[in-house]
């Protein structure tokens, strides 16, 4: 009798331990994560609108219908990337995801202080290597290290009310993101 | 031949506790450092590098793109504040006030984040679509059929979900309290169609 207590004590604990490296694991072996759903649809390094959500078809979960969409599927395997984003009427945002998904860096139109959002993404090896002095030129420059060569840059501009809706694209449609070189 | 059983034994169940643990933690939305307010809840840290595994698990299983921290926080409701899940054929208010924020929205899914069709084409309010009270609060009703006011439709479906996005707003990592942030009430009116 102790013995099979023993043994279950035994599955119990190794339950645990294939409960915890499946959790860590899972994010590696996703097929459906954001990323790999805007892969067909985003050219890479490329500022692309993406469709709103309707009751038949969404491109992710979740999407908040009252915002337009662009996305910028990146790749700094080239060097470092520049984005900028005019500030649409109501409220815009960029969000920098890794490949992962994970919010890295947000930032909405009223942080960024100015008419247009303008973002510097770079690997941290490739930050490491740009001379002091432009950084020091960059001072007013925003720089964003992306943890992996890959992700995505998310631009929303909310339109407050449907009708509005155009306008916020209108203003999504002037979001650029291209090599810094 | 004991041996060999009490080992497939262990194994088996190892598999069975491990496996289904995960599923049930994906699934029930398990994480860490969520922020209950009345009957909605919310992760703000999953809007940030520092995002639990748990959380991250759930990203890589379902695709969302979560709303980051410098962005807003999105607040998730699914049961009313007596406990009950939201059932899409009966009336339920949504009403009150929220935190400070420069705007938010209010988004019905069903449970698996897709918008419901309805007749009228909306699926949620902005903050300046709300009619408001003389206080500012607000009065919402989800219901299938046409009530005046703010009135968001369910297209009847048997279940649904409510997400609260507030953008530009102080609520995150470091609000612990209703105090801090006030959300709006969800209350059921028993009336079902």
């Amino acid at each position: 009798m102790t013995r099979w207590l023993l043994w279950t004590l035994a599955g119990l604990l190794l339950g645990g331990i294939v409960h915890l490296s499946t959790i860590l694991v899972l994010p590696r072996t996703a097929t459906q994560d954001a990323y790999a759903r805007l892969e067909p649809l985003t050219p890479v390094n490329t500022m692309t609108p993406i469709p709103g959500p309707t009751p038949a078809k969404a491109v992710l979960p979740f999407m908040d219908p009252a915002f337009a969409v662009a996305v910028c599927r990146y790749d700094l395997a080239n060097g470092p990337m520049k984005l900028t984003a005019p500030v649409s009427q109501a409220y815009t945002s960029v969000t920098f995801y890794n490949r992962r998904g994970i919010a890295y860096y947000g930032i909405n139109d009223r942080a960024a202080g100015r008419r247009t959002i303008e973002l510097d993404l770079m690997t941290t090896p490739q930050h490491d290597a740009m001379p002091e002095e432009a950084d020091v030129t960059a001072a007013d420059r925003l720089i964003i290290e992306s943890p992996t060569t890959t992700g995505l840059i998310v631009v929303r501009a909310l339109s407050p009310e449907p009708a509005l809706m155009p306008m916020a694209q209108a203003a999504l449609a002037g979001a650029r993101c291209r090599s810094a070189q | 031949m004991r041996l060999l059983l009490a080992t497939l034994y262990t194994f088996i169940l190892a598999a069975a506790i491990g496996l289904g643990s995960t599923w049930f933690a994906l699934t029930h939305d398990a994480g860490f450092g969520a922020l209950r307010i009345g009957s909605w809840t919310a992760r703000p840290r999953a809007g940030t590098g520092g995002i639990d595994p748990y959380a991250r698990a759930g990203l890589a299983r379902s695709g969302v793109l979560p709303v980051a921290l410098g962005d807003g926080v999105a607040f998730v409701a699914r049961r009313d504040d007596q406990g009950r899940l939201f059932d899409g054929r009966c009336d339920t208010i949504v009403s009150g006030t929220t935190p400070a924020a420069r705007y938010f929205t209010l988004t019905l899914y069903d449970p698996d984040g897709r918008l419901v069709a309805n007749s009228l084409n909306r699926q949620g309010f902005t903050s300046e679509e709300l009619v408001r009270n003389q206080d500012g609060s607000f009065e919402i009703t989800i219901a299938p059929r046409a009530r005046p006011g703010n009135w968001l439709p369910t297209g009847g479906v048997e279940r649904y979900i409510l997400v609260l996005r507030f953008y530009d707003t102080s609520v995150g990592v470091a609000t612990r309290a209703e105090r801090e942030a006030p959300m709006p009430a969800i209350k059921s009116m028993g009336a079902c169609s």
